[in-house]
């Protein structure tokens, strides 16, 4: 053994992030923090940051300002965390380019915080309130994701400075047996979706007796309303790495991959610098802080298919084939990439590891419940007021997430049902959200955990538009292996899309109860076991509304265009008012004899905007389900139109 | 069609030959190819199958299989509407249609003078903000019929204001 131990290598890279810390510390400069992950940047944060530098620059100020990740907070990017001497830190919301100037000269020019567009303080203050009394900071717990939002993801050094990699140089003069038990005592499951044990999965691979084995973080983030695993990468990726190379340490794996899709570009790019800067500290590659212990890491780009998301369709996929998924077993972990020995995880999965390791598997079954231990990350997002990524203990029930947490369902809309786990989940109504969020509740209620996407759906979302969504979906990405999947879910798309067409048969529902089953049965991965999920639980808790659909012809949620129709209540109407007319696309506005206006049946796309541009004092657009409710009010003649002008 | 130019076919090489022939690298290698070009050719994919030693057929396959490849060269604004969960409920269909219906083109189409191209996505991570769409990588967030047509305006005008300073400048010059 040569006297250099891991933990003396990395003091001298601690050192010299502690160094860069207190040079800038020392500067009592103060410090402007954007959130820059994709959020971000698409609420504007780029343009403010901009607009930062330019105003610090004309007001000739001093400070520095600090690109970091995403605090899971999406409604109120672009978010700003201000930190000026002599005040607590402090979040601004929505800062738009001119808020940003505001802020340089109010609070850092002038010490005037601008109490009106501030967010909250995060810390004790008389003066400020503090993130921490509101419910969207305070039912948190962040162990994932705790530092997303304060470290700049392209910064190696920020992320050690916070406490980054001090567990891998800890963990790496343990046995590699020891770090293993540790996973298994804390009980983490997969967040990838099963919620297969992780420890268990990583003892069958380290018990292989092969040499060759390979650790596969899995980000292909295939739900088409989540982006959790994204967001993380972006804000957060050398804990993602630090996990990873844990668990080749701990199983013995000299290769790594992370699957990224190439959809992803801010992701693509935060990785691959992490990945260099690691390699450069020598974190990961060859002699791993000064051991024997070597492990190549790398980035595989997805090129988009849901099934790739599927472990088997994603080896397939890598080794440059179509993602097709394969008969297990032989599982990954027996039989991998290459024929080799292969460890998937999700990307929360292996952010998990350096906390528990870090603070012990006690510490981690402290939170969550006795067979769903830990926390878990959620983008919860739909019709909420407070959308963004949210990191809860397990456990905690949905009516807490979604009213209190994320503040309910705006414009005093009522709740209808929440979509939990995406194309592989389930619809769950009111009655369900007093439902515990765990692996083994959420199935029992006929949703699934999934990877964390929850989409909150108010009372204007018609459930069976919402099950054709999914189908159409599901039914595009099959992989197209077994018959089942790849014929019945089309049979399935087709019926629900005649439903909500007006077209649907009596004899529908029973129809697609029994193909929903016989599809289960008959597919042979995830895909297509789970695709008829969202059939299945809407049919189980919202059949009136189908049979809506069916009997009447009425879309009782008003979504579905083919059954309903816009019209315009003259009474309400205020004659000479033309609001509505700019907001039509297609000029299906027309005025009436005395000057009001009406919409042409015919013409209208049904895209609502004219319901949006009409005044609310007048609230005279309605919306109307059979559609053939709606009043049919004649064009005048165009001579008239004329006259009336 | 589009045709290759040698210039191209060099490129084509160029991007190729950074890669080991071995079967595992098709898949980076067409992601590079249609990084460069914005879509994969039938000659750049003929010449990938001659370097890994399998038929054009074969790579055709795979490509054909991912949804991130194209296989026509896209519009110089290329167009995508997020239909992503949260930007469906929110409305996303009305906006792929006005835009198709302001274009005269169908998803997965380009405009005849090549300048605009409509896709569709599925989230592209900011759904706090939906219905979202993208014109090449800027992301609009809270998109409405009336916003479609504002954008296409937008790069209409933009272009004619760059065809003016262009005539300007060659009269100068001349
Ligand atoms: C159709 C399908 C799509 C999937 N998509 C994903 C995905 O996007 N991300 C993910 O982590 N797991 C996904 N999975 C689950 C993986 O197959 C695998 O179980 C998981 O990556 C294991 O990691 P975990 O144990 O950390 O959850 C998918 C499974 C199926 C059947
Ligand atoms: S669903 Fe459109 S951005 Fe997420």
């Amino acid at each position: 053994m040569s006297q250099t131990t891991p933990r003396i290598s990395f003091n001298a890279i601690r050192e010299q992030a502690e160094k860069r810390r207190k040079e800038l510390d020392e500067t009592g400069l103060p410090k402007v923090h954007i959130g820059m992950a994709t959020c971000g940047i698409a609420a504007g944060a780029l343009e403010t940051k901009t607009a930062f530098e330019q105003a610090l620059a004309d007001q000739n100020i001093a400070a520095r300002i600090h690109a970091v990740g995403c605090l899971g907070h999406c409604y109120a990017e672009p978010l700003v965390l201000v930190e000026n001497p002599g005040w607590p830190p402090i979040f601004y919301y929505g800062v738009t380019p001119g808020n940003a100037g505001m802020i340089v000269r109010a609070f850092l020019r002038d010490g005037d915080p601008l109490l009106e567009t501030l967010l909250g303080a995060t810390e004790p203050n008389d003066l400020i309130p503090q993130v921490k009394d509101f419910p969207r900071f305070a039912f948190e717990k962040k162990v994932i994701t705790q530092k997303s939002g304060f470290i700049d993801p392209e910064d190696v050094y920020d992320y050690i400075d916070h406490g980054g990699y001090e567990t891998l140089s800890a963990c790496l003069e343990k046995s590699p047996g020891d770090i293993l038990q540790e996973v298994v005592h804390s009980g983490l499951r997969g967040r990838g979706g099963a919620g297969f044990p992780t420890g268990t999965k990583w003892r069958l691979a380290r018990e292989a007796e092969i040499e060759h084995k390979v650790v596969i973080c899995n980000a292909d983030e295939g739900d088409p309303g989540a982006y959790m695993d994204r967001t993380i990468l972006e804000s957060n990726p050398h804990q993602v790495i630090e996990g990873m190379v844990l668990c080749a340490y701990a199983v013995g794996a000299s290769k790594g991959i992370i699957y990224v899709r190439a959809e992803y570009p801010l992701a693509v790019r935060v990785i691959t610098k992490a990945l260099q800067q690691a390699e450069g500290l020598g974190l990961i590659g060859k002699n791993i802080l000064g051991t024997d212990f070597s492990f190549d890491l790398s980035l595989f780009q997805g090129s988009g298919a849901f099934v790739c998301g599927e472990e088997t369709a994603m080896i397939q996929s890598i080794e440059g084939y179509r993602g097709v998924a394969q008969h297990r077993p032989p599982y990954p972990v027996e039989k991998g990439l290459y024929g080799w020995p292969t460890v998937i995880n999700n990307v929360k999965t292996f952010a998990s590891i350096a906390p528990i390791l870090e603070r012990g598997a006690e510490w981690y079954r402290s939170m969550g419940t006795d067979k769903s231990p830990g926390t878990a990350v959620f983008s919860v997002v739909g019709n909420v007021v407070h959308p963004g990524l949210v990191e809860i203990p397990m456990g905690v029930d949905l009516r807490t997430l979604i009213l209190e947490i994320c503040g309910g369902i705006p414009n005093k809309k009522a709740f209808k049902a929440v979509q939990i786990g995406g194309p592989s989940g389930g619809c769950l109504p009111e009655r369900f959200l007093d439902t515990p969020i765990d692996f083994d509740s959420l199935t029992e209620a006929g949703a699934m955990m999934g990877s964390g996407g929850i989409v909150v759906m108010d009372e204007d979302t018609c459930m069976v538009e919402v099950a054709r969504y999914f189908l159409d979906f599901t039914q595009k990405e099959s992989c197209g292996k077994c018959t089942f999947c790849r014929v019945g879910t089309k049979h399935l798309l087709g019926i629900l899309e005649r439903i909500t067409k007006g077209e649907g048969r009596e004899t529908d529902l029973k129809t697609l109860q029994e193909l929903s089953q016989d599809i289960k049965l008959g597919s042979l991965c995830g895909l297509g076991k789970t695709a008829p999920n969202p059939v299945i639980t809407s049919l189980r808790y919202f059949r009136e509304e189908y049979e809506a659909h069916i009997k009447e012809k009425r879309c009782p949620a008003k979504m579905c265009r083919s059954l309903t129709a816009f019209y315009i209540d003259l009474d309400k109407c205020a004659r000479g008012c033309d609001a509505c007319v700019g907001s039509c696309p297609v000029e299906a506005i027309f005025t009436t004899k005395d000057r009001k206006k009406a919409v042409d049946q015919i013409l209208c796309v049904k895209c609502g905007e004219c319901m949006v541009a009409c005044p609310v004092e007048y609230s005279a657009v309605k919306k109307i389900s059979p559609a053939q409710l709606a009043p049919i009010i004649p064009r005048p003649e165009k001579k008239e139109d004329k006259k009336a002008e | 069609m589009h045709e290759i130019s040698a210039e191209e076919q060099q490129q084509i090489a160029v991007c190729i030959g950074a890669f080991a022939p071995k079967r595992g690298s098709l898949v980076p290698i067409l992601q590079r190819i249609q990084d460069e070009f914005a879509y994969l050719s039938g000659e750049a994919m003929r010449k990938v199958a001659a370097h890994l030693g399998i038929t054009p057929g074969e790579v055709y396959s795979v490509a054909t299989f991912y949804n991130q490849f194209r296989f026509h060269p896209p519009g110089k604004h290329a167009i995508k509407v997020c239909l992503g969960t949260a930007c469906h409920v929110r409305g996303g269909e009305v906006i792929l249609e006005n835009f198709q219906r302001k274009l005269g083109i169908r998803e997965g189409q380009t405009t005849e003078d090549k300048e605009f191209s409509i896709d569709r996505v599925a989230c592209v991570g900011c759904c706090a903000l939906a219905p979202v769409a993208l014109l090449g990588d800027k992301v609009y967030g809270h998109m409405a019929p009336s916003k479609v047509e504002g954008l296409i305006l937008g790069i209409h005008l933009e272009k004619e204001r760059q065809e003016r300073e262009k005539a300007k400048h060659e009269s100068n010059n001349s």
